[in-house]
């Protein structure tokens, strides 16, 4: 357990540092920050200037140096844009991403296992046959056209739900959270829909394959020979080896849910990690994406790290080691 | 009267091409206490007589024809929740991969509780006394540890003894084994089919032995019956259809026991194999394989020929016990 431990934080350390070294190499195709920072009037020479002084002159190698020196005291530099440390800004933003990011888990979550299992159970059914067809459509229509679709249909026409901002939030220390009052909860309804709108169809899919091949078991057999209740064998036999593989994969998704809050926070002007990302391309704030990527790539390592926590206190046959992955 | 009698029985399996058909006029009976083997080589229909008769068939299969008159009711006829107070409880059955048979997930402990919870009023903690007490009789050591272990962490023929002991929990009249030590290591597989053999004894279980061994049906079962392609084509008492078959088919089998065989001979296997069920040939199923195959067989259907104990569905068996 401690050797896991110990083992994945070595990989956070490895991904962020290959998450550092990408982002930093990628940043002279960006743009110039300086002609954001100090716009058309400032004549070349100045430029120079301060180029030399902010050490973009410097080779390559020189500047990273400097960077990860800076980085490993958690220092990622100052955001261009905003003048202050761009983690402290991205930090900022960090709870409205993971607010969203835990709401659509939650729809994914209470909406996925009980209609996975309704789909294994009863392939020939209606329902079945309505909700394979809509999750096909649900895959392959793009986040940012359901989200639009949304919008117009709760917000524009049907006039129920807010389309925009986190409405009222409250303070818990650092955390800035929408879940304590009914204002920000009624917002967080439609960015979260949108978002688990690809991994909801992808998720019934999958737990409805894997719960009808577990139902091919013999183990599931001899359950019915046992002269089981229906319920036990469903929910607790099948169910159970059913999920294994679905936690890991669910791990993933979640992770890869992360790229996915930049569409909806930006279409539903959701004051999270991803808008402030997509603004800060457009703006070439260098230190912002960088750190940017840096929080993700760690928050990628923590979820695959507690999905395999997870699956090894429900999986009887893993045993967490150090050894291989 | 018999404790399971099955009549008739006829089981389908409808395909793309069209349907298929298991088993057909399959007829055979198990007294209480008693000890029946059910032989043939694979595709049979064994396993699928098996399944029947708790009705536990793999879909699209099902039960075409047929009564399974168990204690007087009609297991075919039975609603889910009736079938469920038989299975489990009254007719137990026991697997062939004890790899596969119990759920990699749940401790042994859990999927024994639970039958007798389900069978039985029992309160947690007297199924447990009870599941500890069945681990011991088919000897599984310190069965106090092992009980809430998981199936991985046990050997083959650990798990198999786990599975006899689920079969006997509680207390069932028949056991159905289908291949129960073909899985194993051969080293084991006689101690374990000695083991249910014993308990089986013990506790008056009638136990319907399903196996492709006709070595293990002569040392265990007292009654045989012989399927191939899912008819019965013999039946009768274990003893006499070792010493005395008269079904070409049984004979075939016997003279490729490897006892029959003189060492360094080749093994006497029954020339061709076993058609499928969709290319089942008409008349007599076994006429492309019968050295005593006439123009009749491969017509007609041979009806059951009743001598004494025995019943066999040949028309050249028919034929000689008409000559004087
Ligand atoms: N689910 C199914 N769908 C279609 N056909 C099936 C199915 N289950 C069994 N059969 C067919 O029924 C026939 C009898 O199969 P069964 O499993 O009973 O044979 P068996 O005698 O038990 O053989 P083995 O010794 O290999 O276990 C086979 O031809 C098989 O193809
Ligand atoms: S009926 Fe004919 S073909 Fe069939 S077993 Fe008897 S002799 Fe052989
Ligand atoms: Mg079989």
């Amino acid at each position: 357990m401690i050797a896991f431990l110990v083992k994945r934080f070595g990989q956070a350390l490895v991904v962020m540092f290959v998450i550092s070294l990408i982002s930093f190499s990628i940043q002279d195709n960006l743009g110039d920050p300086l002609r954001e920072l100090l716009g058309q009037s400032v004549s070349e020479a100045e430029r120079q200037v301060l180029r030399d002084e902010m050490g973009l002159n410097d080779p390559f190698l020189e500047q990273y140096w400097r960077f990860l020196k800076k980085a490993v005291r958690g220092d990622l530099g100052n955001s261009y844009f905003f003048k202050r440390p761009a983690l402290e800004v991205i930090m900022e933003k960090f709870p409205a991403t993971m607010e969203l990011v835990l709401g659509a888990t939650l729809i994914i979550l209470f909406l996925s296992i009980p209609i996975g299992v309704y789909c294994a159970i009863n392939p020939r059914s209606w329902f079945t046959k309505v909700m394979m067809g809509m999750s096909i459509i649900g895959i392959s229509i793009p986040v940012f056209l359901t989200a639009i679709m949304l919008i117009y249909l709760f917000s524009i026409a049907l006039g129920w739900l807010p389309s925009f901002g986190r409405g009222e939030t409250t303070m818990i220390g650092f955390w800035e959270t929408g879940m304590l009052t009914w204002d920000g909860l009624v917002h967080l309804i439609l960015p979260s829909v949108a978002l688990s709108s690809i991994m909801l169809p992808l998720f019934i899919r999958l737990i409805r394959s894997e719960m009808m091949e577990v139902l091919e078991q013999d183990y599931i057999r001899f359950a019915w020979a046992k002269g089981l209740s229906r319920k036990r064998i469903w929910f607790l036999h099948a169910l159970k080896n059913t999920l294994l593989p679905v936690i890991t994969v669910g791990g993933v998704q979640i992770g890869t849910m992360i790229a996915y809050t930049i569409l909806t926070e930006t279409v539903f002007q959701w004051p999270g990690m991803g808008f402030l990302f997509l603004e800060a391309v457009n703006r070439v704030d260098t230190p912002l994406i960088i750190a940017y990527l840096i929080v993700v790539g760690v928050i990628f390592v923590i979820t695959n790290t507690v999905v395999d926590l997870i699956y090894g206190l429900v999986n009887p046959t893993v045993r967490l080691a150090g050894g291989h992955s | 009267m018999a404790l399971l009698e099955v009549r008739g029985l006829e089981v389908r399996f409808p395909m793309r091409q069209g349907e298929l058909t298991a088993l057909r006029d399959v007829s055979f009976s198990l007294d209480k206490g008693e000890r029946l083997g059910i032989v043939g080589e694979s595709g049979a229909g064994k396993s699928v007589a098996a399944f029947a008769i708790l009705n536990l068939i793999s879909r699209p299969g099902y039960i075409s024809n047929g009564e399974i008159i168990f204690e007087g009711s009609d297991l075919a006829k039975m609603n889910a929740r009736q079938l469920r107070s038989i299975r489990g409880n009254r007719i137990n059955m026991i697997f062939q991969d004890p790899m596969m048979t119990l759920n990699p997930v749940l401790t042994i402990g859990t999927q024994m509780i639970e039958c007798l919870r389900t069978h039985m009023n029992m309160s947690a903690g007297q199924a447990r006394e009870k599941a500890i007490d069945k681990l011991r009789q088919v000897q599984i050591p310190s069965p106090e540890e092992r009980i809430d272990q998981y199936p991985h962490e046990l050997s083959g023929g650990m798990r198999q003894r786990v599975v006899i002991a689920i079969a006997l929990l509680t207390d069932p009249s028949v056991i159905i084994a289908d291949e129960p030590t073909t899985a194993l290591d051969v080293t084991i597989q006689a101690e374990i089919m000695e083991l249910l053999l014993a308990l089986c004894e013990n506790s008056d279980v009638a136990l319907m032995l399903i196996t492709h061994d006709l070595g293990v049906v002569s040392q265990v079962t007292q009654r045989t019956v012989v399927m191939y392609a899912g008819r019965v084509v013999e039946e009768g008492p274990t003893r006499q259809i070792i010493e005395n078959a008269r079904h070409p088919y049984t004979h075939g089998l016997i003279a490729a026991l490897p006892e029959r065989t003189n060492p360094g001979m080749r093994l006497n296997q029954i020339p061709g194999v076993m058609p499928s069920l969709a290319a089942i040939p008409p008349g007599c199923s076994f006429h492309p394989r019968c050295e005593h195959a006439m123009d009749v067989c491969r017509s007609e259907l041979p009806d059951y020929v009743m001598d004494g104990g025995f019943r066999v569905a040949c028309h050249w068996v028919a034929h000689r016990e008409q000559q004087p």
